[in-house]
């Protein structure tokens, strides 16, 4: 038991160094930049004198050493820095886009999961009919496609006919009779919400297919499933019991590790289908040259990959019990 | 050579012997017979020299310019026009070549730095070994968790707008799986009987790692490769369509910027939205097959499965890799 408080210990420390890591370039990066945030200012009262102070009210006159800590201190505070442009606490301005952002991740992740486990444990099970060679494709296929021009192609082959909107998060008549109803307002939030899931859920439904076949072509050609199969099971115990249970450590773990990359991923759906989230805030923020939200946002994004990682290590450890290092 | 027979080997020698006897040398033609036996490794290969011809006599191919309007906006596929027009009235199928030649060129460039660089701090971490292999491999699992497009986005917004930057971007965001990868490999040829052999002969480090490690662990490094190019591709889309791409360039992920930002979808014109993703997908999966084919080949222990384009950096994760 010693071995296994060693290893949630060791993950826990990998964690907090990555973080710590990961806040360190956050700052380097960012002052690679030419010049810092008071040399861009434009205003008639901006003297030499007056950015001179300001630079020493926000602590750019001390040393990278100095300012390093001072970064180091507000962000312990959850402070991210005020936006460059709007000049609102980075925080707030991230709050609002995550959720909608998480609302869509979630929708299209567990389209996926479930459409990928179906067809990639059918696909292993049937292995070498042309169910599996056409599962196969039609997952590598999506798999290799762009996000954005999926999201593209279904824009323009599939919205139309199906009636869904082209994108934003709320249909511009909603609410011009009064308010609308509760049903009324989640059902049109759902519309906008289809697509833009439906692109990432392909995308990673063609990964999850992938990993599961292999796993389950793994754990199907073990013996004890010639045993099983000796015993006489049926093939659906020996694939639900036999299978698919011990093909689910594998499983689990790439699709928790497969998490955190999402919300990288999720940013030029958005982008494409012009729902405000977190990554539609991102490519604004490019273009407005908005860095200290861009540092915010990078900053949200490696965090949670860095914990859906650890989760992923500690959901190892939980379900493969000889895991000890 | 002065010394014409190796002293015969300890006991407990003869049993490493016989364990590590396994891994024997690769012969040259290995890695030719590993391609050629596979249906799916020769279909990508011959994809693959398909667009690289077009990557580079593709300047002679182009029917029209791509500088200049030589149609009506967005005319629909024609005679004169095999592809049609986009939203400038330029040739699409010349912008799809041009296209071609960028998008291969980020895509061996960045793959080759990420060569250089994972092969370089694989090969350093197995064959040294001790606390450099210990620290080198912390490093790398620590970039391994940094999510890669929001790292490539902050820097390519950062250091600014151009083909070369790109290029490095992804070539030093995408080395750690390679240098994972080969570290292993190294680590299992340094114990190989004729390495052994060849340091007690007295050959230096130098000779040891250019004349049998780097021989040994080529084919492996050439495959990642492979699959590291469909990945720089795929990422050139990703910070191009984000509006960080080079403005003076034309590549596949330029052209689906353009057909995004010049409303395609509202003008019905499909001609301008699905040729440069198809051309993406097609390079991605020949790229697949062959890294595939040819990593499977080489290292049986590998098979995941087909984890390599997306999340690539995933395979040394599943508890695969580091059986040592």
């Amino acid at each position: 038991m010693e071995g296994r408080a060693d290893y949630v210990v060791k993950r826990t420390l990998f964690a907090l160094l990555t973080v710590f890591v990961a806040v360190t370039i956050n700052f380097l990066l960012f002052r690679a930049l030419p010049g810092d945030a008071v040399s861009g200012l434009r205003c008639q009262h901006c003297t030499i004198q007056f950015k001179a102070a300001l630079r020493h009210d926000l602590g750019l006159d001390k040393s990278k050493w100095e300012q390093y800590k001072i970064y180091l201190k507000q962000l312990a505070h959850g402070n991210l820095g005020l936006s460059d442009v709007s000049h609102e606490p980075v925080r707030g301005l991230l709050w609002d886009p995550l959720k909608n952002t998480l609302l869509m991740l979630t929708l299209g992740t567990v389209f996926s999961i479930i459409f990928g486990l179906l067809t990639g444990v059918v696909a292993a099970w049937r292995r070498g009919t042309w169910v599996d060679k056409g599962s196969l494709w039609t997952s590598l296929a999506f798999y290799s496609m762009p996000t954005q021009w999926l999201g593209l192609m279904i824009v323009y082959f599939v919205a139309d006919r199906i009636g869904l909107p082209h994108g934003g998060i709320q249909s511009p008549d909603l609410g011009i009779l009064g308010n609308p109803s509760t049903y009324d307002y989640w059902k049109d939030r759902l519309e906008h919400m289809i697509l833009p899931a439906l692109t990432l859920g392909l995308v990673l439904y063609g990964e999850y297919t992938l990993i599961v076949r292999s796993a389950m072509l793994e754990t199907l050609g073990e013996d004890y499933v010639l045993t099983a199969r000796a015993k006489g099971l049926s093939n659906f115990a020996i694939v639900r019991k036999h299978g698919l249970r011990n093909a689910m450590l594998p499983i689990v773990t790439l699709i928790a590790l497969s998490l955190g990359f999402i919300v990288g991923g999720a940013i030029t759906v958005e982008y494409v289908f012009d729902y405000p989230g977190i990554g539609l805030a991102i490519v604004d923020a490019i273009d407005k040259r908005d860095y200290t939200f861009l540092q915010g946002a990078f900053l949200l994004l490696t965090i949670s990959v860095i914990l859906f990682n650890f989760l992923a290590d500690l959901l190892y450890f939980k379900l493969d019990p000889r895991v000890t290092t | 050579m002065t010394i014409d027979h190796p002293l015969p080997a300890a006991p407990e020698q003869l049993e490493e012997l016989s364990a590590e006897g396994l891994g024997e040398r690769r012969t040259p033609g290995f890695i030719r017979s590993a391609i050629l036996t596979q249906p799916a490794a020769l279909v990508g290969l011959g994809v693959l020299f398909f667009f690289v011809f077009i990557a580079i006599f593709g300047s002679y191919l182009e029917p029209y310019s791509i500088h200049d309007k030589t149609g009506p906006v967005y005319a629909p596929p024609s005679s004169a026009h095999w592809l049609g027009t986009d939203d400038g009235g330029v040739d699409m199928l010349s912008l799809l070549i041009a296209g071609t030649r960028v998008s291969m060129e980020v895509g061996f460039a960045a793959a080759l730095v990420a060569m250089l660089i994972g092969g370089a701090v694989g090969v350093i971490s197995g064959f040294v070994g001790g606390i450099i292999d210990v620290v080198l491999m912390r490093i790398t699992d620590i970039f391994l968790v940094i999510p890669d497009i929001p790292l490539m986005i902050v820097m390519a917004a950062i250091f600014g707008r151009s083909l070369r930057n790109i290029i490095i971007i992804i070539g030093i965001i995408y080395w750690t799986s390679t240098a994972r990868l080969i570290r292993a490999q190294v680590k299992s040829v340094r114990e190989r009987v004729y390495v052994k052999r060849a340091r007690s002969l007295g050959a230096t480090n130098n000779r040891l790692v250019f004349k049998h490690v780097l021989p040994q662990v080529a084919p492996l490094l050439i495959a990642n490769t492979v699959l590291m190019v469909a990945l720089a591709v795929f990422a050139e889309t990703y910070i191009t369509f984000l509006g960080l791409g080079d403005p003076s360039a034309i590549s596949w992920g330029r052209l689906i910027e353009n057909a995004f930002l010049g409303n395609a979808v509202l003008n019905n014109a499909w001609w301008a939205i699905v040729p440069p993703g198809v051309c993406v997908t097609i390079v991605i999966l020949a790229c697949t097959m062959v890294g595939q084919s040819m990593e499977d080949a080489l290292n049986p222990r590998l098979k995941v499965g087909h984890l390599s384009v997306r999340r690539f950096r995933l395979r040394p994760l599943g508890g695969k890799l580091d059986s040592e």
